[in-house]
């Protein structure tokens, strides 16, 4: 086996014993790189050979019994939304091309702390907008199962790099799915924390009420470590929350005997593919034989979550965008004859298709006489189904839907329609709507040999149910061991 | 839903955009058919439903009003497309 086939609690192992050095992890990583990148184009910018020298440094501090973390010398790769200082953050943009961070991402300084080694910032739709990575500004990443389809979005370009190898993990950041379903098209694990675990400060900003920052791994064991780092309360951040620090690793148990799953009815009806449907089916019936209770429920928010969801988040975004114009950092036109030209050129020529769209959308909605009937009413709905999911809680420990409609889809097939490319967020958005946690785990393939993922969502800070359900049904599965990614052309 | 062309245009005025012409029908096209499917909440009944602002129960986050120097202006200056003495530099706004 390579050393980049290993997952992150396999490599600490070898670390431990000596088997492995910090230096051999990341060459083996930098090859890797080499060979693969060319296909699948997950990075926007690479940390190259300096990450060795780093990854020595480490080795020698190891070497000599000095007191380090048990993960220093680990590779990762980052989210190009997520601030690091002295290097380029671009969001996946032109409007933030050149820009360099003057402070670390809170994420970041907690990765820093544990001497984790970034191999680069991985590509993303721009400014997060998108679920095929298709948006950004400076190249489609490729999905490692079959290069002519999408990987999801818009953290493609992390799914994609923990599919192929190019990292042992990453992070992400997800405000309707954009850690989950890429994940599911990919055939990693992706967790949305609940929201206010994680602090957003330093990520690029979205939709404020809905972003959150995660991890995606190739295991459930490794998600519960990465979460493990970068969960906690921070100052900086109003909305993250004062909670007592968990260590998740001690959720990982294989048991679910007496856990209570609902299963809603409207994720596996209309609009879900066949094959999609039966995965989730055999899931159910997995987790029963296991001595978990499944139960049929209804959960029929599904199309209004998507519509508050458009309005609250491109509310949130054309507010969130102002702040680019051209006058404190990013691009700026080389036509204007004054300052107003200088905010309207700049951002006209900075901004994408699909970012001016929602800009526009957001606008609309937030405008004078449209407020009402649109940005206030989607909040009162977004209480609706919050107080919806609550009532499920009162009975179950988990819900299971599909993270996905559909598996990946071919480049350039929806880009053309907006619409039709939000539709597919439907089995993911509700949960950031609730602010509820929620996992993408891979559990089969279809036909055509592309991933298929299950969604569980918990109670709000109740990841470690998620992770011991997750967990169990990872080892029935057995994902990793069965399907691997083949870069089909 | 429909909207009309100078709607549109007022729209990327406030939000400070530039819309060449051949692009309107695009983005009219694009608005009226997202707030066409968003029109689905009109159908939720809200009465004597709050509403829901921030997702969890954070409320009115305080801290002690100290000066922290958390930053540094040179480097807070260095992404600046044109800085002159400490200063970002602009068009002369007033003739």
């Amino acid at each position: 086996m390579e050393i980049y086939e290993l997952t992150v609690h396999e490599l600490v192992d070898k670390l431990e014993k000596k088997e492995l050095t910090s230096e051999q992890i990341v060459k083996s990583y930098l090859k890797r790189i080499d060979e693969k990148e060319k296909d699948v184009q997950a990075f926007v910018t690479q940390s190259g050979e300096k990450t060795l020298e780093k990854a020595r440094e480490i080795d020698s501090k190891r070497e000599k019994g000095e007191k380090i973390s048990n993960l220093a010398g680990i590779p990762i790769g980052i989210k190009d939304n997520m601030c690091t200082k002295g290097e380029k953050t671009t969001c996946s943009s032109k409007m933030l091309e050149n820009f360099v961070s003057p402070y670390d991402a809170t994420v970041i300084e907690k990765l820093n702390n544990e001497e984790l080694i970034s191999l680069g910032k991985l590509n993303m739709d721009e400014f997060a907008m998108g679920g095929s990575t298709e948006y950004s500004y400076f190249h489609p990443t490729h999905n490692p199962w079959n290069l002519n389809k999408v990987p999801g979005g818009s953290s493609g370009g992390s799914a994609a790099a923990v599919a192929a190898n190019l990292v042992p993990w990453a992070i992400g950041s997800d405000t309707g799915g954009s850690i989950r379903q890429p994940s599911s098209l990919c055939g990693v694990v992706g967790l949305k924390p609940t929201y206010g675990l994680v602090s957003r400060y330093g990520l690029v900003a979205f939709a404020s009420s809905l972003d959150q920052i995660g991890p995606i791994t190739k295991d459930v064991e490794d998600s519960a470590i990465l979460l493990n780092i970068i969960a906690g309360h921070d100052p900086k951040d109003s909305t993250s929350m004062n909670k007592e620090k968990k260590d998740y690793t001690k959720a990982l148990v294989r048991d679910v005997k007496g856990l209570k799953i609902g299963l809603p009815k409207e994720f596996i009806g209309e609009g879900i593919n066949e094959e999609v449907k039966e995965a989730i089916l055999e899931t159910a019936k997995k987790y029963e034989e296991l001595g978990a209770t499944v139960e049929e429920c209804s959960l029929d928010i599904g199309k209004e979550a998507l519509a508050v969801y458009y309005i609250i988040a491109c509310a949130e975004a054309s507010s969130n965008l102002g702040r680019f114009d051209g006058i404190r950092y990013g691009y700026r036109s080389e036509k204007f004859n004054n300052l107003r030209e200088i905010y309207i050129n700049s951002r006209t020529e900075g901004f994408g298709p699909e970012v001016k769209r929602r800009i526009m959308l957001g606008t609309y909605v937030l405008s004078s006489g449209y407020y009402d009937a649109y940005y206030k009413k989607a909040q009162k709905v977004r209480t609706v189904i919050r107080n919806e999911y609550q009532k499920l809680f009162e009975k179950y420990d988990l819900i299971l839907t599909p993270t996905s409609p559909t598996v990946a889809f071919g480049i350039g097939e929806k880009s053309n329609n907006p619409l039709e490319m939000y539709l597919a967020d439907i089995c993911t958005v509700p949960v950031n709507i609730a602010g509820l946690p929620g996992m993408s785990i891979p559990v089969s393939v279809d036909k055509s040999g592309m991933p298929i993922g299950v969604q569980l969502v918990g109670k709000h800070f109740d990841e470690e149910t998620i992770f011991r359900a997750a967990y169990t049904l990872e080892q029935e599965v057995k994902f990793r061991e069965n399907y691997k990614p083949e870069f089909k052309k | 839903m429909q909207i009309s062309d100078e709607e549109v245009l007022h729209i990327a005025k406030l939000a400070r955009l530039n819309l060449p012409e051949n692009e309107i029908q695009n983005y009219k096209k694009n608005l009226e058919e997202i707030l066409e499917f968003a029109d689905t909440i009109n159908k939720v009944d809200t009465a004597n439903i709050g509403e829901t602002i921030g997702i969890n129960e954070n409320y009115n986050v305080f801290r002690k009003d100290e000066i922290i120097q958390n930053s540094n202006k040179d480097e807070l200056l260095s992404n600046a497309p044109s800085q002159d003495e400490g200063m970002f530099r602009i068009p002369k706004v007033i003739n």
